[in-house]
């Protein structure tokens, strides 16, 4: 029996609509995939509907980030309603201005400056990460 | 094409871990750019997890088609949790068994495969679409 090992719950907004989704999903997948690959797992937000118990577990199983790509805050309050209150909550646009970078426009095909921002706001859920990881 | 036509509400899988959630998504879009602009809308999925009225409103006004990327078909079910039927429903993964040779990969960003994959999709819905942008399909 190995040793577990703590990871945290990456809950992003799908944002299908906006380009700020689009940028909350790319800047999720980097943290999944490159910047803390062995301490992050994710869950589709909509599972918290469509799931069971196990999907709806999410949050009390995880200390969970949530990713908002608006105001709307859809990814933090399913969370908080259906599943746990998230450990940390992130908005794109604040960690944009934070950053002093321009909003996206695109929904798909990303332009450079868009994908650099992508970068920029992985990094800062790889901070939250670590944040969440040391308590 | 009706002049009158209604907008028909296309609502993809939101997953972000599976490539063929990245298909229902990119699917949609080719279905808003450049397929059926004008016609067909989309909203954020989680939009109807949270209640929202304007999205609810959208899709109890309009027919919803939904493209779901796993069995587990949040978009279908996500809509009929709120107790509206949806007109049409696909699983992704059926563009990818009728078009063999384009096997798609990536999941933030799709390959050429996948875009070309999503395209022939949005293609072959359109007829779909325009069913029910002409109120042919309940």
């Amino acid at each position: 029996m190995g040793l577990e090992v703590l990871k945290v719950g990456i809950v992003s907004c799908s944002g299908e609509a906006i380009p700020e989704g689009t940028l909350s999903r790319l800047a999720c997948r980097k943290v999944l995939d490159e910047l803390r690959p062995a301490e992050t797992v994710t869950i589709c937000l909509p599972l918290f509907i469509a799931g069971g118990p196990e999907e709806r577990d999410f949050a009390s199983k995880y200390p969970t980030i949530t990713v908002d790509g608006c105001e709307k805050r859809c990814a933090q309050k399913s969370t908080e309603k259906l599943s746990g209150k998230p450990s940390k909550s992130l908005l794109i646009p604040e960690i944009l201005e934070k950053h002093g970078i321009a909003k996206p426009t695109s929904l798909r095909n990303l332009r450079p400056e868009e994908k650099a921002a992508a970068q920029v706001v992985a990094e800062e859920i790889a901070r939250a990460v670590d944040e969440v990881l040391e308590g | 094409m009706n002049q009158e036509a209604r907008k028909v509400v296309v609502l993809p899988c939101s997953g972000i871990g599976k490539v063929y959630g990245a298909i229902a998504r990119e699917t949609t879009y080719e279905l808003m750019d450049r397929v059926r602009p004008g016609v067909v809308v989309t909203t954020c999925l989680p939009l109807l997890v949270i209640d929202d009225p304007e999205a609810l409103r959208l899709v109890r006004e309009n027919p919803v088609i939904t493209i779901d990327g796993c069995p587990k078909s949040c978009a279908h079910r996500s809509v009929e949790a709120h107790g509206i039927k949806v007109a049409k429903t696909y699983q992704a993964i059926n563009f990818y068994k009728a078009h063999k040779d384009l096997k798609p990969d990536g999941i933030a960003e799709l390959d050429e495969n996948g875009r070309k994959l999503a395209a022939v999709a949005a293609d072959e819905l359109a007829e779909a679409v325009d069913e029910l942008a002409a109120g042919e399909v309940k």
